[in-house]
């Protein structure tokens, strides 16, 4: 075992070399464009950030489109990613069926929500929600996936007993398969959300509104104090939904046990 | 009762879940409808005639694929750009998080164990640095792009800088985290016994969880690649430069190759990160 992580290590630090080679990063003269003076005139340009009524009147506006774009977008995604598991599982006998749609979940998943917004923006134009659909759709390919995994792993006592007491075949997954699954299922739903809410801030780059969309603008028109009020609002959004996050699964496991 | 009568046939065995399960779904759907309303839900737009003249037209210039021998040459270099900062970046994070997650690790700080007559000054250091961890992880890889492609310019360099600063931040949390599971006697005795925090972490920490680390460490690598792919569109190297341009020009053709392009990029990094990941354990 040392020898492999030791060859791993070895692979990894040529790898990482000829990276920055490739690159060209190993040369001197890659930075010498940003002075280290500039790079703090850069960084004091941020300062004082912009705290304006006006303009945090903007923010929260914003703040609250990227949170309910993470927040829809990761519902709708729960929504298709559970059907499309629930198609998987129903056809679990027969692997043909099985693969085509395992491939169209990976085919979601595979595809950046950023690209997935580019492409959104062409088909409904700019705005949230077409930032929505993006997050929606990648999202929707990933869950699929976890959400077969944690399906094919329930244990089938439960379906059988009620099975042998008299219940229908839907009921007994309802209540012996799916209601055993639902706190794992939720916790990734949870888990997605922590990662939409950053993706969230970051779509409207491409014109899919939101935060990123304010912050590309003031960043193009050169207005860093008041890109800096986006990027505060940007982190405190992204810890809010950690927090909220942690709590609600905190809460799930007490829950079960 | 008969044992050979079914149990759940009666219809007043109804779920006794069923009221409060009603009751929550109605009240997240009133909660949800601000956001319905903010994020202009709309699904009409997707089906009105317009945009689908649009995307068809678009989706119609999809086939057949650009593959003359410019092109492709072009989506290699950018290809193999990606992947190049893809792991610069995560050489880089490394390099941060590592010192960074010792730092903050309280299980091998002599302070906490009452080893060390001004504890206060580990507390001081520790703090900012758990914090300093929260912020970088917290803004996310393209904002960094962003405000580094305005300060050094177009190019890879901006991308690397990016990945570098985000995934040290997800690295050290998840390292220090790490290290603070792990079993707490062996390094508490090496301190104990006058070794060095250093010493504490290499005899006593490491060999408990250096699978782990590297695990994490390759699963992030995927991650970084699926990261850089679209570094490019805000200028910072790689396939998403590319990408952006042919979006932009409507080049459905090119637009179809390169997507088939991420989709076999994320695929390789998904098996070669669980190969070694298989050959780690």
């Amino acid at each position: 075992m040392t020898i492999r992580i030791a060859v791993l290590f070895v692979v990894f630090m040529m790898a990482a070399l000829s990276s920055f080679h490739y690159l060209g990063l190993l040369s001197p003269n890659v930075f010498s464009g940003a002075s280290m003076s500039l790079v703090f005139s850069y960084i004091a340009g941020f300062f004082p950030m912009d705290a304006s009524a006006s303009h945090l009147h903007k923010v929260w506006q914003g703040s609250f489109e990227t949170l309910a774009m993470s927040v829809l977008g990761t519902l709708l995604a729960g929504g298709i990613g559970l059907l499309l598991a629930l198609l998987q599982y129903s056809v679990s006998g027969n692997t043909l069926a099985r693969h085509v749609v395992r491939l169209m979940s990976n085919v979601l998943r595979a595809v950046p929500e950023l690209v997935w917004a580019a492409l959104m923006v062409l088909l409904v134009g700019l705005g949230p929600f077409s930032g929505t659909l993006a997050i929606a759709i990648h999202t929707a390919g990933v869950l699929a996936r976890l959400f077969s995994e944690t399906l094919d792993n329930i244990s089938p006592r439960y379906a059988d007993s009620l099975l042998h007491l008299g219940a229908g075949r839907i009921t007994a997954f309802f209540y012996g398969g799916l209601s055993i699954a639902a706190p794992q299922l939720m916790s990734y739903l949870l888990y997605r959300w922590e990662n939409n809410i950053r993706i969230a801030a970051v779509l409207g780059f491409v014109g899919a509104g939101g935060l990123g969309q304010m912050l590309y603008l003031h960043l193009s028109l050169f207005q860093n104090r008041q890109a800096a009020t986006v990027i505060l609002a940007i982190l405190l959004l992204v810890l809010l939904v950690d927090v909220c996050s942690l709590a609600l699964r905190r809460l799930l496991v007490r829950n079960v046990a | 009762m008969s044992t050979s009568q079914p149990l759940l046939t009666s219809s007043r065995d109804f779920d006794p879940a069923l009221l409060p399960r009603l009751l929550l779904s109605v009240l997240a759907l009133l909660l949800l409808w601000p956001a319905i309303q903010l994020s202009e839900f709309n699904p009409a737009a997707i089906f009105s005639g317009e945009s689908l003249e649009v995307a068809g037209h678009f989706l119609a210039g999809f086939w057949p694929l650009r593959l003359d021998r410019e092109f492709l040459t072009l989506v290699l270099r950018a290809t193999l750009e990606t992947l190049a900062l893809a792991t610069a970046g995560i050489a880089l994070a490394l390099v941060v998080a590592i010192p960074l997650s010792l730092i903050v690790t309280q299980s091998l700080s002599r302070g906490a164990l009452g080893l060390s007559k001004n504890a206060y000054l580990g507390l001081l250091l520790r703090f900012p640095c758990r914090l300093l961890l929260i912020v970088l992880r917290s803004i996310p890889d393209l904002v960094w792009a962003l405000l580094f492609v305005r300060l050094f310019g177009l190019g890879p360099a901006a991308g690397v800088l990016a990945i570098a600063i985000h995934y040290s931040g997800m690295l050290g949390k998840v390292f220090f985290e790490t290290y603070e599971s792990c079993d707490p006697a062996p390094q508490q005795s090496i301190l104990a016994a006058g070794g060095s925090r250093m010493n504490a972490f290499l005899y006593g920490v490491l060999p408990q969880c250096s699978l782990e680390l590297l695990s994490y460490s390759v699963y992030r690598w995927e991650c970084a690649i699926r990261a850089s792919v679209v570094m490019g569109f805000v200028g910072a190297g790689g396939l998403g430069q590319q990408m952006e341009l042919s979006l932009k020009m409507l080049a459905g053709n090119e637009v179809a190759t390169m997507l088939l392009v991420f989709i076999v990029l994320v695929v390789i990094a998904d098996g070669l990160s669980a190969l070694v990941r298989r050959l780690l354990v």
